[in-house]
């Protein structure tokens, strides 16, 4: 049996959640998937999940309200127990980075993380997942004898993809943890300023990365996004540096978006950032790196020196 | 404070990886190595509360004898001292054991505070620090923007030992630009996001002191269980057929326009 962790937000499933369940089917074989939808309230949700599995497991408690890895933590390992799953399948969300490394200690889990590619089904199957920055996949195979937790990158699989069938069982599960089991105290999510620019609305977009080197050859991407009617964006390293304010960056902690046309200037395409973009429908990559990862989902590519080829582009542009 | 940091070394950025004769992990042979930058940002954060908070920044370092390039750069960036786990085994290990590696030499220190990358450059799992934290028995947050250290004890106390609690406020990134205060007490462990601080580089005085500075090594404890294993190692697959423009620049600029402009009709 495979068990999905759903994630949800203010009763409101994600998408990654769908496509951990597009993975599960794939993984499955014959073997039956079910779905643990945690929190306060949550019915709604786990209704929502219904169709997609054989069973969704409703895990209401007060203190899974508000998110905390040591509730969730508690939380997952008795269903985990209870439950006795071969695989657990958790979306690769921030979230899930914050507690399942936590959980497979406490089961004696293994735990292989940002996957994007199953092969075979069942026990004997090996999960693919980058390493290197994206330079090299791995294939890799769990050991040991405890529960399999994997977790799905975002946009491996396809949400629209997931079989749905007959509305299943809602079955509830408790869950006991002791308030003193909680050691962390949140506030409330905030976002840091008024988002100047919606990036998800642009048409067209020209991102800059490492590969610009300095502040003041932004400049220079600038004048071909100016020719190209395009929204300037770039990667999270120019936004930590102050190159470009932090509501032009695009990847998993930045804008997502699925412009017309992407064109990547010296961006090497760590997992990061191709997760906030490679919706795109035509995606440009200019690199001096033929090896860098953007050109692996590029539609065009161009091996050079960024300071000659952008020039040249604007020019091109201009003419007409 | 007493504040430890876990760094990694990993290969250079601009190294393109080699595999090995059997591709399960690459040709080490051929890499240069530098600092995991994410532990780059944890170090330079530790070493700004030790001019707050004042104490101790240890750095701990799993890895086979090669890792002692990158535990000189971090004691010349300002740490005091370091624990290395050395041994070869560590070189491709996965997170379970990394995390169980370190949490054997570190467990009798009693850090305060604890701060790793939040993941690693070469094999990315994102999964140490919160192991680690589980291992050491002591709360944990991840991908933090920024650290609030309320110490218990009277101001100004220069702190040596541990154990002394207080506790923390941070700041932690959500996803889509969001971010949220979490509230909890000491000894913690947080994992550390890029670009939290602009990073200090070693000095010419710094390089000199880190030679003097100790470093323990500490051997890694049998019968440790990999959680996983690395069957075969590829050159990613391509999900498009990208088409690559040669030729100097005008004509590929040419080139491209006339593509984007005829063929994709993006422009």
């Amino acid at each position: 049996m495979i068990l999905i962790i759903a994630e949800q937000r203010d009763g409101k499933l994600n998408r990654a959640t769908l496509e951990a369940i597009a993975a599960a089917q794939t993984l499955a074989g014959d073997a039956p998937i079910k779905a643990a939808v945690l929190g306060q309230s949550v019915a709604a949700v786990a209704q929502d999940l219904s169709t997609a599995v054989s069973e969704v497991l409703l895990v209401e408690h007060a203190a899974l309200g508000t998110y905390t890895p040591d509730a969730f933590t508690a939380a997952v390992q008795q269903i985990v127990a209870s439950a006795k799953p071969d695989y657990v399948l958790l979306p690769h969300t921030y979230q899930t980075r914050d507690f399942a490394p936590m959980a497979a200690v406490r089961m004696g889990a293994s735990l292989i993380t940002d996957v994007v590619g199953i092969n075979g089904t069942g026990a004997t199957a090996t999960f693919v997942r980058p390493m290197f920055q994206g330079k090299l996949a791995a294939e890799v195979r769990p050991q040991g004898d405890g529960p399999r937790c994997v977790t799905i990158q975002i946009g491996a699989f396809r949400a629209d993809a997931v079989k749905r069938g007959d509305a299943a069982k809602v079955t509830p599960a408790s869950v006991d943890i002791a308030p003193s089991a909680i050691r962390q105290s949140p506030e409330a999510p905030f976002k840091e300023a008024k988002q100047a620019v919606d990036l998800g609305q642009a048409e067209r977009i020209v991102a800059v990365g490492r590969g610009i080197k300095s502040q003041e050859n932004v400049a220079v991407a600038e004048r071909l996004a100016k020719a190209m009617s395009a929204e300037i964006a770039a990667s999270r390293p120019i936004c930590d540096n102050g190159w470009l304010p932090m509501d032009r960056q695009i990847g998993s902690s930045g804008q997502t978006v699925a412009p017309k046309l992407y064109v990547a200037l010296g961006i090497s395409g760590a997992i990061q950032h191709l997760v906030g973009m490679k919706g795109a429908r035509t995606i440009v990559a200019i690199n001096k790196d033929a090896d860098a990862p953007i050109f692996e989902i590029a539609d065009y590519g161009i091996v050079g020196d960024l300071f000659e080829i952008v020039p040249a582009l604007v020019s091109e542009l201009e003419k007409s | 404070m007493k504040i430890a940091v876990c760094i990694k070394q990993v290969p250079t950025r601009e190294w393109q990886p080699r595999m090995n004769d059997t591709r399960t992990w690459i040709r080490e042979q051929d890499a240069s190595w530098e600092l995991n930058e994410p532990d780059a940002y944890a170090l330079e954060e530790a070493l700004r509360l030790r001019e707050k908070h004042s104490g101790e920044v240890v750095v701990c370092a799993a890895g086979p004898a090669r890792v002692q390039q990158v535990i000189r750069e971090a004691l010349a960036r300002g740490a005091d001292r370091a624990i290395h786990v050395e041994d070869d085994a560590l070189a491709s290990a996965d997170a379970s054991i990394t995390s169980a590696a370190l949490a054997a030499a570190m467990a009798d220190e009693r850090f305060d505070l604890v701060l790793t990358g939040l993941q690693s450059d070469d094999q990315g799992h994102a999964q140490v620090g919160v192991m680690l934290a589980e291992r050491l028995q002591i709360p944990h947050s991840t991908i933090i923007m920024e650290v609030q250290v309320e110490p218990s004890t009277g101001s100004g106390q220069p702190s040596t030992g541990s154990g002394q609690g207080g506790r923390l406020r941070v700041k932690r990134e959500l996803e889509g630009g969001w971010f949220q205060w979490i509230v909890m007490p000491l000894p913690a462990l947080l994992t550390i996001q890029s670009g939290i601080n602009q990073l200090r580089y070693a000095t010419l005085k710094g390089i000199m002191a880190a030679k003097k500075k100790e470093i323990r090594k500490v051997a890694l404890p049998g019968g440790l269980a990999a959680s996983q294993q690395i069957v075969a190692l590829t050159l990613p697959t391509r999900s498009k057929q990208t088409e690559m423009i040669a030729g100097a620049p005008p004509a590929a600029a040419k080139e491209l326009v006339r593509r984007l402009r005829e063929e994709a009709r993006a422009l």
